[in-house]
């Protein structure tokens, strides 16, 4: 049982208050207008909370959006980690900086990252974002599905201020139930397919949409599989090709070795050593 | 002060002058700004020149190294010693490059000895990382007899002879390991790397071209040396290992159509892209026409023949590794990378540190030697 979000892109109004209210508890907003380190990351918040809308409105991911709105034709989509079920990121970070909590969250320790930006380069999602201005600790920025704030018993910021319930928090297995009835009602209303269900072999982030996701800008060419098991194919079998290539190298090595002495012996007119 | 003892001034030092003082402000501004001053990398295009360039065809340009201590001391094929030494110092120099370059394009390069302690086997970085590590080490080890010859040291000599064999075998084991570990880092990016290029076959790929392209650089660097410090060619040796390498392009070439075919990729050849430019010119320039070339024996021993021919296999094994690392990848980025002056800058001060390296080297070891002498004749790996 793990945790995740179900965003349905046909009820976002595009108000920007899951953008804020990610910004104030990530410590994100400018000057003095986040309390930050007391009390902004675990505060409760709501529907009618006050935020700083002024601050949001990036269209892109960065170091400083982990949540954005993106406006496609007449469709808002939010974009931020999908926290696959078997994450890229994981899988390609050389010092396990990466991991996959058993609530759901995928997070980043810093202190074991060394910036090789694999992470950045692997996702399926082209998610990861990178400190670069940063001259000795520059750090990978994405969002961590408030694990902090789940830890305490809170949901994630975003889901808890938006106003229409476009993006809601919950057991992924509930989620899915709740996304297939959706279709089921409406079935005018929804593509037949709930993004996330399989894609590189399942997110924790679903999405429901009225347009083809192709769209939204979600990429619509992931395989259904896991993409760790790509690399992991090859990597399993280097203790096995070690040990046989030493064996034939070395078996070569004696052979040729063997075949010189016995050349130079009869040279030499003598026996076979 | 005496001006005679100063080094002449000719046209190549005063080139390499320039580069390193443009490599010094970009080192200074890469250590003081930070990546984003000094490159032209995005979260679009985490990884530019200096993994594209500098790493990943560093170290496929130290495939001399293994390709030859494997023929001379596993295949025990004698004749290719002479053209040992040298090749070993070339890989070492370029691996040291992949090192120094990965300490610039780190965000936190004083965390490069993680992988040491904090072990993720899941990823091909892991692998990497421990590759550079030990095969670093053993090139140092494999050059180190040229170091105790000068200084006339018989006993580290007397130990090196007893463990050259498996230092060999660990040294050719872990250049397999690592250059197909350069191929399979991407295999974990099948929707984002072009058709022409991703395929699962792509650790193979990078493995038998690393081959090929070695025995293209020990011809490519023999000539450079041969006129460089007026020496004679080894004619004949290189000759037979051009044959070699059209075997190994052959070989090479054949793999990649079928798989090509197989996947279907071809079809984008109909599309008039940037992308089916580059992919024609790696296998037109840098695979077919040296292949062709190399067919005729007349080619193979003709000095200036063999040479063109080696110059276009690296240039087709640049043209693949830059592809895989960044023009491939454009496409699905939908974002244009080129390298700022300062990342070009710091890769050419590196080049240009290689060269002067080798010259050193050269100048001061017995790098190409002549017969060793019985006593002195340690491990010429």
């Amino acid at each position: 049982m793990s945790k995740a979000i179900l965003v349905d892109t046909t009820r976002c109004v595009g108000c920007q208050r899951c953008v804020a209210a990610c910004k104030l508890v990530n410590g994100l907003l400018k000057g003095s207008r986040s309390d930050f380190l007391t009390t902004d990351s675990l505060r409760t918040l709501g529907p009618d909370t006050d935020l700083a809308l002024d601050e949001t409105g990036d269209d892109e991911l960065s170091a400083n959006a982990l949540n954005v709105v993106q406006t496609r034709g007449s469709v808002y989509v939010r974009r931020f980690c999908m926290h696959c079920q078997d994450p890229t990121c994981v899988s390609v970070c050389p010092v396990g900086a990466f991991r996959k909590t058993a609530a759901g969250p995928v997070v980043y320790e810093e202190e074991r990252c060394m910036g090789c930006r694999y992470c950045m380069m692997a996702c399926p999602f082209g998610v990861p974002r990178y400190e670069w201005n940063k001259v000795l600790t520059p750090r990978v920025k994405k969002c961590n599905m408030c694990a902090p704030r789940q830890a305490k018993g809170l949901k994630p910021a975003c889901t808890e201020v938006c106003p229409v319930q476009a993006g809601i928090f919950g057991e992924r297995e509930d989620l899915m139930r709740e996304a297939e009835t959706r279709l089921r009602q409406e079935p005018a209303k929804y593509l037949q397919y709930v993004y996330g269900e399989q894609e590189v072999g399942g997110t924790s982030v679903l999405y429901l949409s009225a347009v083809p996701f192709e769209g939204l800008g979600l990429p619509v060419n992931l395989p259904h599989d896991a993409l760790p098991t790509y690399t992991w194919r090859v990597l399993s079998e280097i203790p096995t090709e070690v040990a046989l290539g030493g064996a034939l190298l070395g078996g070569i090595w004696w052979i040729t070795k063997r075949r010189e002495e016995v050349a130079k012996a009869e040279r030499e007119g003598g026996k076979r050593p | 002060m005496n001006l005679e003892k100063l080094p002449k001034f000719t046209f190549w030092r005063g080139v390499l002058v320039v580069i390193l003082a443009a490599g010094f402000y970009s080192t200074l501004l890469r250590f003081t700004k930070g990546l984003g001053a000094a490159t032209h990398l995005s979260d679009r295009f985490p990884w530019g020149l200096w993994i594209g360039f500098d790493v990943i065809c560093g170290v496929g340009l130290a495939a001399g190294g293994f390709t030859l201590a494997a023929t001379v001391y596993v295949f025990n094929l004698r004749r290719f010693h002479p053209v040992l030494r040298p090749s070993i110092l070339t890989a070492f120099l370029g691996y040291a490059l992949v090192a120094v370059a990965l300490l610039y394009d780190l965000g936190r390069p004083y965390n490069i000895w993680h992988p040491l302690i904090m072990w993720n086997p899941h990823s091909v970085m892991f692998e990497v990382a421990w590759c550079v590590m030990l095969y670093l080490t053993v090139l140092a080890l494999e050059f180190s007899p040229a170091v105790f010859e000068h200084f006339r040291m018989q006993k580290p000599l007397k130990l090196f002879k007893a463990i050259t064999i498996p230092l060999v075998i660990a040294g050719v084991l872990l250049s397999t390991l690592h250059q197909s570990s350069l191929g399979s880092l991407f295999l974990i990016v099948p929707s984002k790397l072009h058709p022409y290029w991703y395929s699962p076959l792509l650790p193979l790929f990078f493995f038998i071209s690393a081959v090929g392209t070695g025995m293209g650089i020990v011809i490519f660097e023999s000539n450079l040396s041969a006129r460089a410090f007026g020496r004679e060619l080894e004619m004949p040796l290189l000759a037979a290992l051009g044959r070699a390498m059209a075997v190994v392009l052959g070989l090479y070439g054949i793999l990649r159509l079928q798989d090509l075919w197989r996947r279907g990729a071809l079809v984008h050849l109909r599309e008039p892209s940037t992308e089916t430019v580059l992919f024609a010119l790696e296998m037109v320039l840098g695979l077919l026409t040296p292949l062709f070339m190399l067919l005729f024996r007349r080619v193979r021993e003709d000095r200036e023949g063999l040479f063109a021919a080696a110059v276009l296999v690296i240039t087709g094994f640049l043209l693949n590794r830059l592809n895989v690392s960044i023009t491939g990848l454009e496409y699905s980025a939908h974002a244009h990378y080129f390298p700022k002056w300062t990342e070009v800058a710091v890769t050419l001060s590196m080049v240009g540190m290689m060269f002067l390296c080798f010259a050193l080297a050269v100048r001061y070891l017995n790098v190409f030697e002549a017969e060793p002498s019985g006593e002195m004749r340690g491990v010429e790996a």
